[in-house]
């Protein structure tokens, strides 16, 4: 074994545990802010225990668009240099920005029908982020719509930079919509909180960025095997340099 | 103003086959007429009703055919490597953007202008009362469109293009649009009554919107149409 491959291996293995650390760490953060959650916090003097799914609502919605920022620095990134690790970047953020946009939706759907009488209300925000799902599933359908890198790379870049750029005219565009109309219905959440409420809060928002950190460390290197993966089927021989450029690049 | 120019030339190729192809009358109109026939027999035969939905079907409408005259626009590329040809041009990548643009704007507003008198004789819509604010909201609105659909066109030529994807594509992003749209629509075609005239300035401050979403989809495009087009 040469220097250099030992060195990688080496390198592999604290990125290995480097991983398992994040993991163990946004379980603890985890668990942590479920205690207080359930447990520590009092029950909303008005909302009583339905309240309690601020403590994930909120950090869902902070990890969606959390997500679809970081699919718009990786994006302009990816055109700027084209190297492959942005695009990867920006496809694994992409897609667990979907799945915490989708949970958001469905938790705040959860907490609408016992607090406004209904599972869906045409509110600025509710709005809004049922359109941003739309446009990320359509950044996703872009992605398989080619197999060659490059293009699906610089398409998916696009749709990433175009639908974030969208995002606040239709804010803009469903605030106008409603407010010409009527006043919005949808009170905002008790402008103060408790102390222990608020502090719950921002632990489960933590919890939640690290769990974040976590899936893209795990995503990331589902995606460099794939390429790996991929570039080995298509060629034995040259695939075994293709693959260490990718897991190099 | 080279740019300018190149994009006129783009544009006045793109027109040309649409004149010889006769793409638009022969497919695009039908089916948008088509679509108003359904929506009109889905929402029953009451006049109030449909007097009141005219404006949003009348853009729902636009949307959906709108997406057949984008797809047209670049399969019309594909053949006989077209696009390749486009992309080899000594021209800049933005007036490419620009010409397919402007050429799929005139389309459709000749498409809406034929939609406008169908929806008001199918569904009674007072068209006369405001016809400026009509109009402006009709070519904002185009311009705005076809700057996304043109930008996303590209992926039309893709060999798997046949999926479902440039719809999703543009008609979540196009939402600002289709709500302006229909808001500056309804305002215009309001019958004369006490109301009225609060009715229509709003109409008027949702182009604003417009002519926003116009800037940013028009900039983007000019500035990222080059990557799409590179490969």
């Amino acid at each position: 074994m040469s220097v250099r491959a030992g060195e990688r291996a080496l390198g592999k293995a604290v990125s290995r545990r480097g991983e398992r650390t994040l993991g163990v760490l946004s379980a603890i953060a985890l668990l942590g802010a479920m205690v207080m959650a359930l447990f520590v916090t009092p029950p909303d003097a008005e909302q009583g225990q339905v309240f309690r799914l601020i403590y994930v609502h909120v950090p869902s919605a902070w990890l969606a668009y959390l997500s679809f920022a970081v699919v718009l620095v990786a994006s302009i990134a990816y055109l700027r240099t084209t190297k492959t690790r942005w695009d990867r970047l920006a496809a694994a953020s992409a897609e667990i920005g979907v799945v915490f946009t989708i949970l958001t939706l469905v938790l705040g759907s959860i907490w609408a029908k016992p607090v406004w009488g209904t599972w869906w209300t045409w509110d600025p925000r509710l709005t809004t982020t049922a359109v941003l799902l739309l446009i990320y599933l359509g950044y996703l359908a872009v992605r398989r719509m080619t197999d060659d890198p490059r293009r699906r790379g610089t398409w998916s870049a696009v749709v990433g930079i175009v639908g974030f750029v969208d995002v606040p005219i239709v804010h803009l565009s469903v605030v106008w919509w409603r407010s010409l109309h009527q006043a919005p219905v949808v009170a905002k959440v008790a402008p103060r909180m408790a102390p222990v409420m608020a502090w719950t809060l921002v632990l489960s928002v933590v919890a939640f960025t690290l769990l974040y950190a976590y899936l893209m460390v795990l995503r990331l290197r589902v995606g460099r095997l794939e390429e790996k993966a991929v570039a080995e089927a298509l060629s034995p021989r040259i695939g075994a340099a293709a693959a260490k450029a990718a897991v190099g690049g | 103003m080279s740019v300018l120019l190149e994009a006129r030339a783009i544009a006045a190729k793109d027109l040309r086959i649409e004149v010889r192809g006769r793409y638009a009358l022969a497919a695009v109109l039908p089916f948008a007429a088509t679509l108003l026939i359904v929506f009109g027999l889905a929402l029953g035969p009451g006049r109030a009703t449909l007097q009141t939905t005219a404006p949003a079907l009348l853009w729902l409408a636009v949307l959906f055919a709108s997406v057949l005259s984008f797809r047209r626009s670049y399969e019309a590329e594909t053949e006989d490597g077209a696009l390749e040809g486009l992309a080899l041009a000594p021209i800049d990548r933005a007036a490419i953007f620009l010409g397919k643009a402007a050429a799929v704007t005139v389309q459709l507003l000749l498409l809406e202008a034929a939609v406008l008198a169908l929806v008001a004789v199918l569904f009674g819509l007072s068209v006369g009362s405001d016809p400026a604010l009509l109009i402006c909201a009709f070519v904002l609105g185009t311009m705005g469109l076809s700057a996304v659909g043109s930008l996303f066109g590209v992926l039309e030529a893709s060999p798997r293009a046949r999926e479902a994807v440039f719809p999703l594509l543009v008609l979540p992003l196009a939402v600002p649009v289709l709500l302006a749209g229909v808001k500056a629509t309804a305002a215009a075609t309001v019958a004369d009554t006490g109301a009225a005239a609060v009715t229509t300035r709003s109409g008027w401050s949702w182009l604003l919107l417009l002519v926003a979403f116009d800037a940013v989809f028009i900039a983007a495009g000019t500035l990222v149409f080059g990557y799409l087009l590179e490969d």
